[in-house]
């Protein structure tokens, strides 16, 4: 486990902050450090500005004016469909920083529609004018930023705390290491690689950074949500199908289908070999006329194709969005964003949503509140950790956390491993319906491919090498998803288990995970921050 | 996926290399960028978005490669059309977002 600072070829730099992820989360963690007064360097493996699940698309904001009524109606919607798991106070939180966030973004010059009243409208942004935004904001305050630069492994001090992280640069080929007082992880969910929209960058990189440092997850049975898109395309905006009839090939409409409440039915019919077709012939004239400007890519596809989606019906699939779209993640331990481990942060999807969302996907307008939210918090208390702590941490000696994952002689083939991993997470018989008998049969697959894993090498070159790590990262997150589902043996939230169809009182708890050899999981009654339950419920 | 450099209207500026999210581009010293990992792409539009001269075209599919041509696509006002709906072609202005006077939700 030693680092690569010793090789002559490797970029070396020293900051205070080190932010792992440029989507919004981390732009705006990257900011708020800097205004904090910290030195920081933010890190994408694709490019600040596009990478990530916002960047592509249209998204809605979770920005609720600070009036009581509508405050109240906005944290009590989330409650039930989240199984009770939801925080009132971290809801509240939320609200607050959004609403004071959207302020500065209306102040940095972002375009916002303006109503008939003359107010300016806050309730979405355009993805690709909002990280084009962030990342003029970010260079503006300081920010050095490294593009096309994938973080390989978490740096260790001596007494166990994150000092720093290190990588490859993709277009360079040069290897780098950065040492910094404090690292946010904002490295988004995991959505297996399901060609969703800006989604494939998003493989639970920051999960398994994480984890090999010894941070813990939870909520990661809150990981089967599935978005709907036209079958041949990558667009997975699903709020307009709440407009959509669903059919069969021969017009005709299938019971119960639905974009909200019955798309079990539309799974049930595709894994059956079954063809589901959507209709947008619920639009209204006004619908139809708004729609292309809240969402210019929906229509983009069918424009490229010809097809009329509010005339003509089209084929659909769900995409597995797994933690972008469900709420597991890095366990936070205070309201500062910080992990189990010192010096260690996230934001973003790559930390539970369960704080404002319990266990159902709060959809894009929930993700985006929390990703500018938490990345506000965490990139401040990061600054703080690193300006005070922290300090020096570069100066001290370093081990690279993740030598072990890769610790054998054999060549990994990680496209065989992705795919391997792909076929126990993505169909629906398997993730979206589970079951006690299933899990249990797909976490013996998925051990073996660890065992598997542990026994190759690293490969030496760096595009290799990401995907390897990719691969290790879809891996590990699978094992912890189906590990929290086999332990949570109820339905609630967006898991769902055959075998236990019902919700259980005494399950209104979250469930903690981690471990990477040996997963474990433990039960932790909610709300967030009671005292835990020692018990471990399995191993 | 991404199908298209147009030799035509490329300008060699490297933009799309370098925003490419999954880095399926190869820069070439003195010559059109390549799509050097077709099977990367995630058929994002982004290198569409930041093209300053409408040259690449993303066919929407997300899981299979199409044969296009340049001329139908010229034809059809189809290369630079999602730059033109998002408002970034020089000249174009987008469409208000007008998200807010569609149901909430979803
Ligand atoms: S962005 Fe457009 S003009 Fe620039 S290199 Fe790429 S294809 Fe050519
Ligand atoms: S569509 Fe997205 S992933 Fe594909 S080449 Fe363009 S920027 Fe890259």
């Amino acid at each position: 486990m030693t680092t690569s600072a010793a090789r002559a070829d490797v970029r070396t730099l020293q900051t205070d902050v080190l932010v792992i992820g440029g989507g919004p989360a981390g732009c705006w963690a990257a900011w708020r450090a800097a205004q904090s007064g910290a030195r920081v360097v933010l890190a994408d493996k694709g490019y600040v500005g596009t990478s990530g699940a916002t960047a592509p698309s249209g998204t809605g904001v979770w920005y609720v004016p600070p009036e009581a009524e509508a405050r109240e109606a906005a944290l009590a919607s989330r409650e039930v469909l989240g199984g009770h798991l939801a925080d009132r106070g971290w809801g509240e939180r939320v609200l607050d920083q959004t609403y004071a966030n959207l302020e500065q973004v209306a102040q940095w010059g972002y375009p916002f529609p303006v109503d008939e009243a003359g107010r300016q409208r806050r309730t979405s942004l355009q993805g690709p004018e909002y990280m084009k935004l962030m990342r003029k904001v970010v260079k503006q305050a300081g920010v050095k930023i490294l593009d096309q630069s994938p973080a390989l492994q978490l740096l260790l001090g001596d007494e166990g705390a994150v000092v720093g992280a290190e990588g490859v640069s993709r277009q360079g080929d040069a290897a780098w290491q950065v040492r910094a007082g404090a690292v946010v992880l904002a490295t988004g969910g995991c959505a297996f690689l399901s060609n969703a929209l800006g989604c494939n960058v998003l493989t639970g990189d920051g999960y398994l950074l994480a984890a090999e440092s010894g941070a813990e997850l939870s909520g990661m049975e809150f990981s089967n949500a599935y978005g709907l898109s036209p079958a041949f395309s990558s667009v997975t905006k699903s709020a307009f199908y709440r407009w959509a009839t669903f059919r069969y090939e021969d017009g005709s409409v299938i019971d119960g289908a639905g974009s909200k409440h019955g798309r079990s039915i539309i799974a049930r019919h595709l894994e059956a070999g079954t063809q589901v077709y959507a209709l947008l012939d619920l639009a209204n004239d006004d619908d139809r006329r708004y729609a292309r400007s809240a969402q210019p890519n929906f229509f983009l596809s069918f424009d490229r194709v010809g097809i009329d989606p509010f005339t003509q019906q089209f084929p659909v699939t769900l995409r597995l969005e797994g933690t972008v779209r469900g709420t597991g993640g890095l366990r936070l331990v205070d309201a500062g964003c910080a992990t189990t481990v010192r010096g260690l942060y996230a934001a973003g999807d790559a930390a539970t949503r369960e704080l404002i969302c319990g266990g159902f996907t709060g959809g894009g307008s929930h993700n985006a509140a929390w990703a500018t939210s938490s990345g506000y918090w965490a990139g401040e208390a990061a600054a703080r950790f690193a300006l005070g702590e922290g300090a020096g941490a570069h100066a001290r000696s370093a081990i690279a956390a993740g030598g072990a994952t890769q610790s054998g002689g054999r060549v990994l083939d990680a496209r065989e491993l992705t795919r391997a991993v792909q076929h126990e997470v993505q169909p629906y018989s398997k993730n979206l319906f589970r079951s006690g008998a299933g899990l249990t049969h797909s976490l013996t697959q998925l051990d073996g491919y660890w065992r598997t894993l542990r026994q190759s090498a690293p490969a030496l070159d760096p595009a290799t090498r990401q995907h390897e790590r990719e691969a290790a990262a879809m891996l590990a997150t699978a094992r912890w998803m189906y590990r929290s589902a086999l332990a949570r043996t109820e339905t609630r939230g967006m898991h769902k288990r055959l075998d236990h169809a019902a919700q259980d009182p005494a399950q209104q708890h979250y469930i903690h995970s981690g471990g990477l050899d040996q997963v474990w999981t433990r039960s932790h009654r909610a709300p967030w921050h009671q005292a835990a339950q020692p018990a471990e419920v399995a191993a | 996926m991404i199908e298209l450099v147009s030799a035509e209207r490329c300008i060699n500026c490297d933009l799309c290399v370098q925003v490419c999210p999954t880095n399926v581009f190869d820069a070439v010293p003195g010559d059109n960028p390549v799509i050097a990992r077709q099977h990367d792409c995630q058929t994002c539009f982004m290198c569409e978005a930041y093209c300053p001269v409408d040259a690449l075209y993303v066919a929407p599919f997300a899981e299979r490669t199409v044969n296009v041509s340049e001329h139908e696509l010229e034809r059809d006002a189809l290369l630079g059309s999602y730059r033109r709906a998002i408002g970034w072609s020089p000249g174009a202005r987008a469409a208000p977002d007008q998200s807010f006077r569609l149901l909430r939700g979803g």
